[in-house]
């Protein structure tokens, strides 16, 4: 850095200290923000990262006392649950969004979108007790499919606002061109709105995923866990989250371990999950 | 340009002089092809179109004129149906397709589309798709599935657009990598694969430049062989140059058809003349 030149003045040195100033402050917040993210990645992978091994990724867990063991039952029960929460909440939520952006005379649309804005608060603590009310009592016991109607409640707000937005950045003259060749309403939709808004839809369904998949809060009536394998989805089934949740509150300290295991690998699949979506949406982009 | 050189070019190759009077009430003829009976458009309240009847002739160009608001667009928009796209608005009045009423109660807007084709102001050929995919959207919707066949199909309609000779080679590319005047004459080929009867265009060359203008006037001139074409334009010297019939357009009225000849030298209205020769508008 050069000496000042003493012929520039006061207003000068104090234009520069108040820029300083500015781009400090900015530097700051971004920098408390990283740092959470590192420090949360950071004690996690501490915590957790002493307990990960082969074992704990395909071995099911052991009775409380016995050390070993593993989560492998929660890690497939997840994946079950939340891909037949995505199969119900993708096509409904897109349905809806399609319904809402390209039906707007019908007053109804805009109603549809407000309540989706309003599901987007509900507490995942009663989108479980709601799933509880309506699937679990009605067939009398737990089940991985009312989990997954619970997590399906969290993911359809979250994908048909992410799909509304995405629609309306569709230039009508797309919409008026394809109208033009005698295509009708629903084959516009299909061939030219969606393709062109493909990239936003998926972003917002990995959103949705990455959503549910942290969720344990509404698995606690619905899944409700289960400490074997099963693939069942008409049968209560272990989910990571859950897992978490179980083995955090439990007084044994190799569950605690296990806890912080099970979180670490949360995390780096949900991390994972964006990153490669980013990485497929970066790469289509360039086509 | 001035009116004199126009009129010098445009009688020296009219083709039917004889024919003066569009105007008059004429029973359908086979040299009709499209009527439009006591036209009015609504939007809300607004009344954007006041009561137009013409005749559309077949295999020529007709031209529509008149200032910014006029009405134009909105009235070329009800040939093929497009207008009700737009919520809130209300058509009134008859509009016949070789006498097939295509306000009448049944008629399938898609069915309508597929016949009156349509360019617009500014070229929108489907991002997502190739230059193939963009030239054959339109057509596929009857099922094709045969790649022989399509790929005739490309070729016939970009030939048709004049533009297959300069994206031959790179079909697979996205039609959004054109230049500006190359993805209108993309969308021109798009519409003329449907093989409509009738192909509108909304004020197609506003946003090219000189030379992809030219391109896409001789175009005009070679399509009207086998297609009726008619054209809102804002430039009453392509109007002049690109049209056999020229209709003028003020505040939602129809102030008079005739000729393009005859109304750029001697038109009847005084409203006419004063816009043509610039007086306002």
């Amino acid at each position: 850095m050069s000496a000042p030149n003493p012929a520039l003045g006061l207003r000068y040195f104090r234009r520069k200290a108040i820029e300083r100033l500015a781009v400090g402050g900015m530097l700051l917040c971004a920098g408390i923000t990283i740092f959470f993210l590192v420090t949360i990645l950071g004690y996690v992978l501490y915590r957790g990262a002493t307990a990960i091994d082969w074992e704990f990724l395909t071995s099911l867990p052991l009775p409380p006392g016995e050390t070993g063991g593993g989560i492998a039952n929660a890690l497939i029960g997840s994946a079950l649950v939340v891909a037949c929460a995505a199969m119900m909440a993708v096509p409904i939520g897109l349905g809806a969004a399609v319904f809402v952006n390209e039906f707007p005379s019908a007053g109804l649309g805009r109603f549809v979108r407000f309540l989706a804005e309003v599901m987007t608060g509900v507490p995942s603590i009663v989108v479980g007790l709601f799933a509880y009310a309506l699937i679990v009592r009605p067939f009398g016991s737990f089940s991985g499919f009312s989990g997954s109607v619970a997590y399906a409640f969290i993911m359809i707000p979250i994908i048909l606002i992410s799909a509304h937005e995405a629609f309306r950045l569709v230039p009508d003259s797309l919409r008026e061109a394809s109208l033009a060749l005698g295509i009708s309403k629903w084959r516009t939709i299909m061939r030219v709105v969606l393709p062109v808004s493909s990239r936003a839809l998926l972003t917002g369904v990995v959103l949705a995923v990455s959503r549910a998949l942290g969720e344990a809060a509404p698995m606690l009536f619905t899944a409700f866990g289960n400490p074997y394998w099963s693939l069942n989805l008409g049968k209560p089934i272990a989910t990571v989250p859950l897992l978490i949740y179980t083995y955090a509150t439990a007084p044994y300290e190799d569950w605690h371990r296990k806890a912080w295991a099970a979180s670490f690998i949360l995390l780096v699949v949900v991390l994972i999950t964006s990153v490669l979506t980013r990485a497929f949406l970066r790469g289509k982009s360039n086509e | 340009m001035n009116n004199e050189s126009i009129a010098v070019d445009e009688q020296g190759d009219a083709p039917e002089p004889r024919r003066v009077e569009p105007m008059e009430e004429q029973p359908p003829t086979e040299d009709i092809r499209i009527h439009v009976e006591g036209l009015s458009v609504y939007y809300g309240k607004l009344r954007a179109v006041k009561n137009v009847s013409l005749a559309i002739k077949s295999r020529k160009v007709t031209a529509i004129i008149g200032p910014s608001g006029c009405g134009k667009s909105t009235f070329i928009r009800c040939l093929n149906r497009m207008h009700e796209v737009t919520p809130g608005t209300r058509v009134e009045g008859k509009v016949l397709l070789d006498g097939y009423d295509l306000y009448g109660p049944g008629t399938d807007p898609v069915e309508v589309r597929r016949k009156v084709g349509m360019v617009f102001q500014k070229p929108n050929p489907f991002p997502t798709m190739s230059i193939r995919d963009n030239a054959i959207a339109g057509f596929r919707l009857n099922g094709s599935r045969d790649r022989r066949l399509n790929d005739e199909k490309v070729e016939k309609s970009l030939r048709m657009a004049a533009l297959w000779d300069e994206v031959k080679d790179q079909l697979h590319q996205p039609g959004t990598s054109l230049s500006g005047g190359q993805q209108q004459r993309l969308c021109i080929a798009r519409a003329l694969a449907v093989e409509p009867e009738v192909l509108l265009m909304d004020e197609p060359c506003s946003a090219l430049d000189p030379i992809a203008t030219a391109k896409i006037e001789e175009l005009i001139h070679e399509l009207k062989d086998t297609v009726t074409i008619v054209i809102v334009t804002h430039n009453m010297q392509q109007a002049a140059r690109v049209s056999d019939f020229t209709a003028f357009f003020y505040i939602g009225e129809l102030v008079e058809f005739g000729v393009t000849s005859k109304m750029f030298t001697n038109p009847d209205k005084q409203q006419t003349e004063d816009y043509i020769t610039g007086r306002f508008g």
